[in-house]
């Protein structure tokens, strides 16, 4: 199955880098504006349109294409000119940040979901129960920005416990203390915004597990409510949860783009905003490409999670 | 980031409580903190490092040297030059002598071929450098000997010392032609200055370290390490907290911190003007009557008091009253709105019945442009309406990208800022000359005045310093005879500094961005204080 999927993927990843490039292309911004920067408003006409020449910006978006995709092909993936670095510099640079935010947001989020989807699913009706699910319908509307900008104001300015922005303290070193510290509030703001979902999905296949016939026989057997509940109901829920986290990615993705942007956090989605600004086609097309990579791949691995679990999921067929 | 007002004050408490409660952050004034060591923070942060790409074109840069470099009186001395270069008698041809001994941050040695690689590279279309505008009257640059170079120049130009302020870039760096946002100088510069770059987390601080083989003797600051924080209410906060020793504010911001201990706000005057370039294309703003008249219908005065908290100079041409030896006192206007109104009638502009003039069918009326998120640009542009408004003049305001500003500003009116107090030549020039009329952002009403372009010329081509205060003199009253534009305010540039060093000196600054003017400017001079 693996395989096939993954075969798959290589024609959905051309289209959306070639995608990119068609939008990127409609762009009302122009690239030697930003490749100028504050030097356009003493730059003579003359010079620009030779910087314009030389920075080939000018050529048709499918001969750009292929310059890209040439590039790619050979294990080059070009030149990102809003960093003015390579593109696999800043890739390398900044998916570290990225892949530890969105590690601990995506664990916060499951293990949030876990712990209240049960506690809601078990004394359903109960205060809990009424909290959780209010909250999280209330959640799902809130966008993961205003969750970040609300989260500033009460955690970083009005309780002062946690730092506002950035990966260190101003001029500190990135030890881990450091790291831990800035990492907090964004991890925790990335996480709680995806969990309504998963803490209601939880809450819901574990309820309906509850009233399957064997959880009723399990009850009648006189066991302790504590292993029907964990031990005979859990697992019939978790399966469908594994493949709704996988689901989640693309939200994952997007949320880092919000959060990283607002916290100033050293990512490669905040890149994402950068690059579209600036109309930088290397990189915006290598970032949509990792976002695309990331997508399939979470899919692919929650499907195969769940073919491993369940042995009665057919995978190829 | 927007934060709810109310929150600050009590943020700002609560901060510095946790800070001296003993997180790591060095926040006591004083008390034990390492003074060879700066934390500052900055509004602006570079795009690149590269001089080839605008980095520190204004001769102040902490990472390279020019050839010349400038005091705090805004003259020059030699930096990387031995002696004040001296021109040819024909001042066509301008011959530096290179300092001896001075090596690069990597080791390698400073001598005539990095200049003449440097220039070369400025100049030649396949670096696609963005400073080749402004060195367009050098046609050859040579090296004469390991330490001689020589500049030859298409027409004499007499301040073309202001030209050698660029950095200079180790020879090796540049021996690939191409575009220069594919150089690692752009963000691993290797230079001669007082600092080199130990660090750079791109959208979030820059560390420099001092050079300990500085040719100009070692500096006493070891390590800066400067912030970016882009929002002001933001950067205001983290200072007060105690994160920074310093850091550009808004008058506004920067006025809280008068009177707080260990601290000092610090104004600079500058030749930073905003102007609203009236296109002569435009039926209305192209007649000259009316760019006289609402050149005497701002109150200029008032538009500092009220949008800048005072802190600025009214604006009537690009000199401003900060370099006394260039102004020429006639060629002020004064708050007249009664002149306006009569000049206005005199030229045929007739009031109606709503108030608005208008002439053979044609509406006192035309559109202001500015940049929008650019808050002091939006204000002075309601204010210039409004003014405009009381003399019958309808203005109608668009704030918009530089998108879509660039393709109409040729004919509407436009909110713009720039300004250079080290020579008049070098922005009046490109500004007002009417060579570059419509010139990409250079003159983009496309002025045209023959007076103004005569003496533009004479103040380049006269070496005399004398003759070339005449030159500026004569320059100024033939602009304000017929202006082209209305110029509003010089802006002063307003930092907080906090006490413990000693070196600063005031300077008149530029339409600058980022860390390389300010208080820090000289910051090589700086010592902590015992």
């Amino acid at each position: 199955m693996a395989g096939r999927r993954l075969l798959f993927a290589v024609p959905v990843l051309a289209l959306v880098s070639a995608a990119v490039f068609a939008l990127g292309a409609l762009s009302p911004f122009d690239p030697v504006k930003q490749y100028y920067g504050v030097q356009i408003f003493n730059a003579s006409r003359e010079d620009v349109d030779r910087v314009r020449a030389e920075l080939g910006v000018d050529d048709p978006v499918i001969v750009q294409f292929g310059r890209w995709a040439g590039g790619l092909l050979t294990g080059d993936p070009g030149h990102s000119r809003s960093f003015r670095q390579p593109v696999a510099d800043v890739v390398g640079e900044r998916l570290p940040w990225t892949l530890l935010l969105v590690g601990v947001a995506l664990a916060v989020a499951v293990l949030v979901a876990l712990l209240l989807g049960v506690a809601a699913a078990w004394r359903q009706g109960g205060w809990l129960d009424r909290v959780v699910t209010a909250v999280g319908h209330a959640l799902e509307g809130v966008p993961p920005f205003v969750l970040a900008l609300g989260a500033i104001a009460v955690f970083a300015l009005g309780l002062g416990w946690l730092p506002v922005a950035g990966l260190t303290d101003a001029g500190a070193e990135a030890s881990a203390g450091q790291v831990a510290r800035h990492l907090v509030l964004p991890a925790l703001v990335l996480g709680v915004s995806q969990s309504p979902w998963l803490v209601l999905h939880v809450r819901q296949s574990l309820l309906s597990a509850l009233a399957e016939d064997h959880v009723t026989g399990a009850r009648a057997r006189g066991l302790a409510e504590r292993v029907v509940v964990l031990r005979h109901a859990l697992p019939t829920a978790l399966l469908p949860f594994v493949t709704l986290v996988g689901a989640r990615v693309p939200e994952l993705v997007t949320g880092a783009v919000l959060v990283e942007e607002v916290f100033s956090w050293p990512g490669v989605a905040s890149a994402v905003v950068k690059a579209a600004l600036s109309v930088d086609f290397p990189l915006l097309a290598a970032l949509t490409l990792l976002a695309t990579v990331a997508v399939l791949l979470g899919s692919l691995l929650a499907d195969v999670a769940s073919a491993l679990l369940d042995p009665r999921v057919a995978t190829d067929g | 980031m927007p934060f709810p007002r109310g929150l600050l004050p009590t943020a700002a408490v609560l901060a510095a409580a946790v800070a001296v409660a003993g997180c790591s952050t060095p926040s006591t004034p004083d008390s034990g903190r390492d003074k060879s060591q700066l934390t500052l923070a900055d509004a602006y942060e570079p795009e690149s490092l590269n001089p080839l790409l605008g980095y520190g074109e204004e001769g102040v840069s902490k990472i390279f040297d020019g050839l010349l470099t400038y005091r705090a009186d805004r003259t020059l001395e030699p930096a990387l030059a031995a002696e004040p270069p001296q021109p040819s008698a024909d001042g066509r041809s301008w011959t530096v002598k290179l300092r001896k001994d001075v090596r690069f941050h990597d080791g390698s040695t400073f001598g005539a071929e990095d200049v003449v690689a440097t220039y070369r590279a400025a100049l030649d279309p396949a670096y696609a450098s963005t400073v080749r505008s402004g060195l367009s009257m050098i046609s050859k640059v040579e090296q004469v000997d390991p330490l001689t170079v020589r500049f030859d120049l298409a027409h004499p130009y007499a301040p073309f010392g202001h030209k050698l302020v660029l950095g200079v870039l180790p020879s090796e760096a540049l021996a690939k032609p191409e575009p220069q946002d594919r150089s690692p100088m752009g963000t691993k510069p290797v230079g001669t200055g007082p600092f080199r770059l130990a660090e750079w987390r791109k959208g979030e601080r820059m560390v420099l370290e001092a050079n300990d083989s500085y040719w100009h003797g070692t500096p006493k600051i070891r390590k800066v390490n400067v912030v970016f924080a882009v929002d002001d209410n933001t950067r205001a906060q983290r200072m007060r907290g105690g994160e920074f020793d310093g850091g550009p504010l808004p008058p506004n911001l920067a006025k809280t911190f008068e009177g707080l201990d260990g601290y000092r706000v610090v104004t600079h005057k500058s030749a930073d003007y905003r102007t609203v370039v009236m296109p002569t294309a435009n039926p209305v703003t192209g007649d000259k009557a009316m760019r006289l008249a609402l050149n005497l219908a701002m109150n200029r005065q008032g538009m500092i008091d009220a949008l800048l908290g005072g802190k600025g100079a009214p604006a009537s041409t690009l000199i401003p009253q900060a370099l006394p030896e260039f102004v020429e006192p006639s060629a002020q206007f004064r708050y007249d709105r009664a002149e306006a109104e009569r000049t206005l009638e005199a030229a045929g502009w007739v009031k109606g019945a709503d108030g608005v003039r208008a002439r053979d069918g044609q509406r006192a009326k035309f559109s202001l442009l500015y940049p929008a998120g650019d808050n002091v640009r939006k204000d002075l542009a309601q204010a210039f309406a409004s003014d405009a408004k009381a003399v019958g003049v309808e203005v109608v305001l668009e704030g918009l990208g530089w998108e879509a500003i660039e393709p109409r500003m040729g004919n509407d009116a436009l909110v713009l800022g720039g300004g250079n107090p080290l020579d008049p030549d070098l922005k009046s020039y490109p500004l007002l000359h009417s060579s570059y009329a419509a010139n990409g952002f250079n003159n983009p009403g496309s002025y045209r005045n023959a007076e103004v372009d005569a003496a533009l010329e004479a103040g380049r081509r006269t070496t005399d310093p004398a003759q070339r205060v005449v030159a500026y003199k004569q320059f100024q009253r033939a602009y304000v005879a017929d202006p082209g534009m209305v110029f509003l305010t010089f802006l002063d540039h307003t930092y907080v500094v906090r006490e413990g060093w000693t070196g600063y000196q005031e300077v008149v600054e530029p339409h600058t961005h980022g860390f390389t003017w300010g208080p820090w400017w000289n910051l090589q001079d700086w010592a902590p204080r015992r």
